[in-house]
């Protein structure tokens, strides 16, 4: 747990929550308070909600109770390259649990994790509207159509060639 | 109030509108099983086990939460209800430890009794079960969540009777699970040790720190001087753990067991409170001359003493330096004792029979420990690791011939037995201040107007001319209460005395489970445990604790007087902010 002293929320976000605290029933805003932060941060990190918690007066185990209940929220920064299964009912039908699982394996991560070096994260979306196209993976901005189990790691392989040349 | 009629099991009743179908069943002595609920508490409807049939209603109801309806026609034991019962209790042992046998709750589990009294008699159902590390890292409490049936009695003792907030549920589904947040270790929450959750948790999920092998091995070693220390509040109910009534005292039969185990000195944390009480009166008056830092707040609950760290730590200055009546017998049994029988204080083995689960935590803060470094108190057991110890070795308490403690520290005043009922050091401080303030011997010595706070109670005193504004509070949501009326400034206090537990130690997170048809926390069994103090005080010759002889003796011998520059250095103590800070 944190025990920093220091809050460092961005000051937009500081004065929605003093907004928030003029409000009846303030703490029930905690959900766009959350909201703001991950779009801001892109996900929600203990530093940040203990800081919510302290701000808006409600006890870090209930945000942090929010902030697991709903899937929505992110825990974790994105990774730097966003994996994204689709497990709308085409993709599942065509095995996009499987594929799922294979990413998990390959990468030593779950679902809504990050990887240690920042590099790969892993999410699951519903459908993306190209169900001829499944099962659907999505990196980025990148779709991946058709994707067998076998070319999850070559996916990632590459992904990490292209990022050692570019940074090289 | 209106009433309404209703029929129970064929039974025409009439109950007050707004009652429970539970309350109302149990009015004609028909007691619905239950496992979530608990009368002090928020209900939460969340285990099903009370359901109950009620006519023209679609499905069975929650007899916890369903409140009575005019004509009405219950059925709480119709074969179907029967079932669906065994069916909820089968599917929670689905996903529940099959270790029954090993379970320190075996026999006093409320899972357990209930699987047994609806007729369980087979685990039908074989599938994949939780599994979630035991989380070990509180010097207080263990939190085992394989065992949790998600009852939530846990989050609502913390937040609604602690005010402490620390317990929420986290995530959801099959990943459900009851944790401080951000899943932190309990080291590193705002858990302040009470061990309430222990108390109510119908289950093992929530256990104590256990010390008892370690105090095993300090008996089995002849190099060691065992000295045991009781607390004012075990006297009043160790009892429970051998069937005795409870409200049966039981001091002296304590002192003979302890004995029988193998202690080869039994002293009383009562001579500590003593102690405390003379300190505390003498630092009371000093504040209440220079009119500075009033009210004084008691410093002798640890869990309390946590929660104003994490919570309130800008009243930090408020609470009395005293360290608390355990520590100050220790602290005197590895100097001032040590010194007479010429023991090493290192070969000397302190343990403190406690009905606390903090004070596991107390022992450990690095302000009570000796030059070398050595804790000043070795080892913690609660009230019901010593019972299980005694049950352990053989031993038939009801049958123990009664033993004097020890001499000179096993000696105590009436004010130190009071020590462990809410009020009960409000009234021992106060029958030594009013006496040093006003310079006469009172007439008459219980301040009834203090005890049995249900929460909180304040009164005024008249002494020397001045008005003594003075409260009590016990159940860190009414501490709460009352400290941010001294925060705003809207009533002058002088002395405030704040016991985490309800009822204060008598109610304490080590006290006895209770026993068959009792609830924890049951309001009824903290009177009869604190009644049995109260008696404990009016039959003894000694009642202020500033004329306890062996108080005057060790003042003269070795500390000089109160406050001095000895007694300041041993038996007081500092506190400090703590992170996380708690949200009130």
């Amino acid at each position: 747990m944190t025990t920093k002293t220091e809050y460092t929320l961005h000051p937009d976000i500081v004065s929605f929550i003093e907004t928030c605290l003029q409000k009846e029933h303030s703490e029930s805003y905690l959900m766009d308070i959350l909201h703001k932060i991950q779009d801001k941060y892109g996900y929600l990190s203990e530093e940040h909600m203990y800081e919510v918690a302290q701000r808006l007066q409600v006890p870090a185990s209930t945000v942090s109770g929010v902030s697991t209940f709903y899937h929505f929220f992110r825990l974790q920064p994105r990774g730097k390259y966003a994996i994204s299964v689709c497990m709308g009912t085409a993709c599942f039908v065509k095995g996009a649990d499987k594929v799922l699982n294979a990413f998990q394996t390959e990468l030593g991560i779950g679902l809504g994790e990050t990887t240690k070096d920042g590099m790969f994260s892993l999410e699951n979306t519903r459908c993306l509207g190209v169900c001829g196209l499944a099962p659907v993976v999505t990196i980025n901005e990148q779709v991946y159509s058709r994707v067998t189990l076998q070319q999850v790691s070559e996916l990632i392989n590459r992904i990490l060639n292209k990022d050692v040349e570019k940074t090289t | 109030m209106k009433t309404i009629q209703l029929t129970i099991d064929n039974l025409p009743i009439s109950v007050p509108e707004k009652t429970t179908i539970m309350e109302a069943a149990q009015t004609i002595g028909i007691h619905i099983p239950r496992l979530c609920y608990h009368p002090d508490l928020s209900v939460e409807g969340a285990c099903r086990i009370c359901v109950v049939e009620v006519e023209g209603a679609r499905t069975f109801q929650t007899s916890c939460s369903t409140e009575v309806q005019a004509g009405m026609n219950i059925r709480t034991n119709s074969p179907e209800i029967r079932q669906a019962r065994r069916d909820l209790i089968e599917l929670i042992l689905d996903n529940h430890p099959r270790e029954c046998q090993t379970c320190e709750r075996d026999g006093q589990c409320e899972l357990q009794n209930l699987a047994y009294s609806l007729g369980v008699r087979e685990r039908l159902f074989e599938g994949k079960r939780k599994q979630f590390p035991i989380e070990n890292s509180s010097l207080s409490v263990v939190r085992d969540s394989e065992k949790c049936i998600l009852c939530h009695r846990c989050i609502r003792v913390c937040s609604e009777i602690q005010g402490v907030h620390n317990l929420s549920q986290m995530h959801r589904g099959v990943k459900n699970v009851v944790a401080p947040a951000f899943e932190a270790p309990l080291k590193d929450s705002v858990c302040i040790n009470c061990g309430q959750c222990i108390n109510v948790c119908p289950t093992a999920a929530f256990l104590e720190q256990r010390s008892t092998d370690e105090v095993w091995q300090a008996l089995a070693d002849p190099g060691k001087h065992v000295i045991a220390q009781i607390a004012p509040s075990i006297r009043a109910a160790i009892g429970e753990g051998f069937g005795l009534a409870p409200g049966t005292p039981a001091t002296l039969q304590t002192v003979t067991a302890l004995r029988r185990l193998g202690f080869d000195t039994v002293f009383d944390t009562n001579f500590g409170a003593d102690l405390t009480v003379v300190e505390e009166a003498h630092e009371f008056i000093g504040r209440l001359e220079k009119n500075e830092n009033l009210p004084l707040l008691t410093s002798c609950s640890p869990g309390w003493i946590k929660y104003l760290e994490h919570f309130f730590p800008e009243l930090i200055p408020h609470a009395s330096s005293c360290s608390s009546p355990m520590t100050m017998l220790s602290v005197l049994l590895k100097t001032y004792y040590a010194e007479i029988k010429s023991l090493d204080p290192k070969d000397i083995y302190v343990v403190g029979i406690m009905p606390c689960t903090a004070k596991k935590f107390e022992i450990q803060r690095p302000e009570h420990r000796t030059a070398g470094g050595l804790p000043y108190t070795d080892a913690v057991l609660t009230t019901r690791e010593l019972i299980w110890m005694i049950k352990a070795y053989g031993i038939d308490f009801t049958k123990l011939s009664e033993e004097d403690f020890d001499s000179p520290l096993g000696f105590s005043s009436g004010a130190a037995d009071i020590f462990g009922a809410t009020g009960g050091v409000m009234e021992a401080a106060l029958r030594t201040v009013v006496e040093k303030l006003t310079g006469e011997s009172l007439k008459n010595l219980n301040f009834t107007q203090v005890r049995n706070a249900e929460g909180l109670k304040e009164a005024s005193l008249k002494v020397a001319g001045k008005t003594l504004n003075v409260a009590v509070a016990n159940g860190l949501t009414n501490a709460r209460a009352i400290l941010e009326k001294v925060k705003s400034g809207e009533k002058q206090y002088h002395l405030i005395e704040l016991m985490a537990c309800p009822g204060g130690c008598i109610g304490g997170g080590g006290q006895p489970y209770p026993p068959a048809g009792r609830h924890i926390l049951d309001k009824e069994i903290h009177k009869l445990r604190a009644q049995a103090l109260y008696t404990i005080d009016q039959k003894k010759q000694v009642r202020k604790s500033h004329d306890n002889p062996y108080i005057k003796e060790l003042y003269e011998k070795y500390l000089s007087h109160p406050g001095s520059e000895k007694a300041r250095h041993l038996l007081h103590t500092k506190y400090f902010p703590r992170n996380p800070r708690g949200v009130k």
